[in-house]
């Protein structure tokens, strides 16, 4: 089982890992805003210490090195030997960021600049005042480690050996494991006598090869205690019957012989590495021995961080300890167990349930051709199936849906490397963690809401000295929040700022030629000018959020999205950028409308507004090019029809609907379209799987007749359209 | 030797055989999915002429190629008589518009002759040979020519 397993091993190693460093996290916020409770810090050291653990198993010294040393801080704080006040707290998130580095680079087998393991080790024996030269200090955090033959020393005269009686249960060959290997095992720790009893196994045309209806007897002469022995069946327990008695020590044995070569033996994990050098100088030769006993405890998460237990309790007590944290962020999360499913079968099961409301809708139209009475069976069948696909398609799109805590997790470290980075005293404030997104929409959403936050934190927040001068918090504010709201989830980025500097906004828009000398822009318009591409508006570019991409590209990668984004500033106050996101990318809001006989959607998000063409002013401009004027300002219009090359641009729009589009960087266009039929959700299919990308088009969809309508692509078809030059189009490119 | 290595080298091969434009063309079985009779297509915008548009399959995208079109014999008017060979060529999934599917023919891998010379060049790259079955001359289609992703730069 240590062979074609181990890969899952690590992985779900890696897995455990996130969550505890999930939870690591959690407890340093509590801390924080002191919501914590004396279990909080526990937690944290629990979670730090399952991390180096596991480390150890896998022979990641790295990470084991650091995981100890962090550890030994955290002990510190959890013995009240030192006060978690600000600087010690942000020292140890800066140290959990760093795990969090070491445990991706070891996931992902890359190497770790050792500079900030140094740095920041150097800083924990500070903050712990521990001098490396001091050897004394060493036995200061014995109590993390859970030494045998210590607690052995105390105990009763050991056993001279034990008889196990040991059952399997007929699935015991199911789940791969071989009774022989454990036998070898025990065979390492003392003298093994072995007697199987065959009694229950059936004549040979009867047996099943793959049922293990044999027990054993074993009687084995050894020094090591009952837990060692229990360990050896660790990964059995749930599949076999196992008793072990102790037998009357013999006359004369010695109860006391290197317990720690025993137990060493007994691992079934691979040699876990030595010490680190760093640790292991730091100690004389028996302390680091004891040591090294604790740290095989600790591979098997089971040195406990509490007094030591006596040993007969210790494996009921790592149960206990493992289980514990993960009990309690299940009931935080308001679910109990997980799976991990494989994205493929998921959006098989959407693209299944989008079928199924389709042919619903089918049904229902062949239904109301028959023109039955009404209240019939038929129709109140039909009606409740309705509803039932309803909740079975609301059901599977919420499979897809995660909460974005992991997501803001991780901006609290960028708030935490951009505030130190700016020498800022940032406070960062997160809400709506459990609002739950379209898992892509999240993986593609944390590029730009870094650069929001960065933003934040760099543009937003004033500098600590002209915090005081205006009698603000030398601590500056930055709140992150998720909510729904209308079928759309919100995201708000806002700091507690001296907002934009709008004078100061236009002055650079105009010095680079954004805008005209003399255009008079609204408020809202000036802050809108951070979005346009090449605007970087502090005067010296920093190195944190100044890098020639600015606002404009986050902006871009949230339309992407089908996202929008919108500015709000209050001088002295701060400015807020909402971020509104649709709740999944596997359906969107749409228009359905008709041209040229085909039926095709336009994203919702993309319309600004629809016109009458009669009410409008219409102007020519050469002898092809059209455009209306709307809020003073001229937007070409280009005919959809003609565009997809259907049909001629028609001449007279008397009957037709123009639709005002706008789409990246505020450039408009008016659609001309035959006809508005509805306004609905639609699913989202990829022509490119069977086909290719169409210009304009961004994908397909499949409407309740079952048949395939197009989703038009409002970016690319304003990206084709060449616009008249025209002195008052430059203010709005 | 050479009578047990016979069975081997004599492959057999099932073909769908199907009416194009008064021609009887096939392929191989293993590439059809299924026949569907004629639906409305979605029509798509800048596409060739022989892309008759694309089909809801079950929820997927389906792109129609008017095989006759294709070949260049002309383009189809299709009507209710019509049918879609669903087929998957290079793991993309494409209807062929055909006149009718006239049977299932098992064919000897020896009985495929290359194509004869006097075909145009046009028409002899999309077909890899020529079978005869009961006197009947039946063309055998190479489908990866007639993808339409793959034909863009026609």
């Amino acid at each position: 089982m240590k062979g074609g397993g181990a890969d899952d091993f690590r992985d779900s190693f890696f897995e455990e890992c996130e969550e505890l460093l999930e939870a690591m996290h959690d407890g340093f916020d509590q801390i924080a805003n002191e919501t914590h409770d004396s279990e909080t810090i526990h937690a944290v050291f629990r979670a730090v210490h399952s991390i180096k653990g596991g480390a150890g198993a896998f022979g990641l010294d790295g990470l084991v090195g650091f995981a100890h040393h962090f550890e030994t801080a955290l002990e510190k704080v959890r013995s009240g030997e030192i006060e978690a006040d600000y600087e010690v707290l942000e020292l140890f998130k800066h140290c959990g960021d760093h795990l969090s580095d070491l445990v991706a680079a070891a996931r992902d087998d890359e190497e770790v600049a050792q500079e900030t393991a140094a740095a920041l080790g150097e800083k924990l024996n500070e903050v712990i005042g521990f001098d490396p030269s001091e050897a004394e200090e060493l036995p200061d955090f014995e109590p993390t480690t859970l030494d045998f033959g210590m607690l052995d020393l105390s105990a009763p005269p050991l056993p001279a050996g034990y008889v196990i009686a040991f059952t399997a249960h007929p699935e015991l060959f199911g789940s791969g494991n071989e009774p022989l290997l454990l036998f070898r095992s025990l065979e390492k720790l003392g003298t093994l006598d072995v007697t199987c009893d065959s009694s229950e196994v059936p004549p040979l045309e009867e047996l099943d090869p793959a049922t293990c209806l044999l027990s054993w007897t074993l009687r084995i002469e050894t020094e090591v205690d009952e837990v060692t022995l229990e360990e050896v069946f660790e990964f059995v327990e749930d599949c076999c019957e196992i008793t072990i008695t102790a037998l009357e020590p013999a006359e004369g044995a010695e109860p006391y012989s290197l317990p720690d070569l025993g137990a060493e033996e007994s691992v079934p994990f691979p040699e876990p590495p030595a010490e680190t050098p760093d640790i292991a100088e730091d100690g004389d030769a028996p302390a680091g021995a004891s040591e090294d006993s604790g740290d095989l405890g600790a591979n098997h998460g089971e040195a406990s961080a509490d007094a030591a237990p006596p040993p007969a309790k210790a494996p009921a007590k790592q149960v206990k300890d493992t289980k514990e944290p993960k009990e309690k962020q299940e009931k935080q999360r308001g679910g109990g167990a997980t799976i991990r499913v494989d994205l493929e079968r998921v959006d098989k099961l959407i693209n299944l349930v989008g079928e199924l409301v389709i042919k619903e809708a089918m049904l229902s139209q062949s239904i109301a051709v028959l023109d039955l009475p009404s209240e019939n069976d038929v129709s109140t069948g039909l009606e409740s199936l309705k509803q039932l696909a309803g909740e079975i398609q609301e059901g599977v799109m919420a499979i897809r849906a995660q909460p974005v805590k992991p997501m803001f997790q991780r901006m609290a470290r960028i708030v935490r490397e951009a505030a130190s980075a700016t020498g800022k005293r940032v406070h960062f404030v997160t809400r709506g963690e459990y609002t739950e997104v379209d898992k892509t929409v999240i993986e593609r959403l944390v590029d730009p809401l870094t650069h929001m936050i960065r933003n934040a934190v760099d543009h937003g927040l004033e500098d600590t000295e002209t915090r005081i001068a205006n009698g603000k918090n030398p601590e500056g504010t930055v709140i992150l929040s998720a909510a729904h709201r209308s079928g759309r989830v919100v995201i708000d980025v806002s700091d507690d700022g001296g907002g934009i500097n709008r004078p100061r906004v236009l002055e650079i828009a105009r010095d680079k030629g954004l805008v005209a000398e003399d255009a008079e822009l609204q408020p809202s318009e000036i802050d809108n000018l951070l979005f346009m591409p090449g605007f970087s508006s502090k005067a010296e570019v920093s190195e944190l959020s100044g890098r020639g991409v600015g606002l404009d590209v986050a902006r871009s990668e949230i339309q992407a999205l089908g996202g929008r984004v919108a500015i709000t500033s209050t001088a002295g106050e701060g400015t807020t950028f909402a971020i509104s996101l649709p709740l999944t990318l596997a359906v969107m809001e749409g228009m359905v409308i008709d041209v040229a006989g085909q039926t095709m959607v336009v994203p919702i998000t993309a319309i600004q507004e629809t016109l009458q063409p009669r009410t409008v002013a219409i102007h020519r401009i050469g002898a092809q090019g059209r455009v209306l004027k709307n809020r003073d300002s001229l937007v070409p219009i280009v005919d959809l029809g003609a565009s997809f090359q259907f049909r001629d641009e028609p001449e007279d729009l008397g009957d037709q609907v123009l639709l005002l589009i706008e789409t990246e960087n505020d450039r408009r266009c008016a659609l001309i379209v035959d006809n508005i039929q509805d306004q609905r959700q639609v699913v989202i299919k990829s022509l490119e799987t069977n086909y290719r990308r169409i210009d304009g088009i961004a994908a397909a969809t499949i409407l309740g007749d079952g048949r395939i309508a197009l989703i038009i692509d409002p970016d690319s078809i304003v990206r084709d359209v060449s616009i008249p030059s025209d002195p008052t189009m430059q203010l709005m490119r | 030797m050479s009578d047990l290595a016979e069975p081997k080298t004599r492959l057999e091969q099932e073909v769908v055989a199907f009416r194009v434009a008064d021609q009887d063309f096939c392929f191989d079985i293993m590439s059809v999915r299924e026949i569907r009779g004629w639906t409305a297509t979605t029509v798509l915008p800048h596409a060739q002429s022989y892309v008759k548009g694309v089909i809801n399959l079950r929820g997927s995208v389906v792109p129609v190629v008017d095989l006759s079109a294709r070949l260049g014999l002309g383009v189809t008017d299709p009507g209710p008589r019509h049918v879609i060979i669903i087929t998957v060529v290079q793991s993309q999934t494409i209807g062929i518009l055909a006149e009718v599917v006239s049977d299932i023919i098992t064919v000897q891998e020896d009985d495929i002759q290359p194509v004869p010379d006097i075909v145009a060049d046009t028409v002899k790259s999309f077909i890899s040979g020529v079978v005869i079955v009961n006197g009947e001359m039946i063309r055998k289609l190479d489908l990866s020519r007639v993808l339409p992703a793959a034909s863009v730069e026609f």
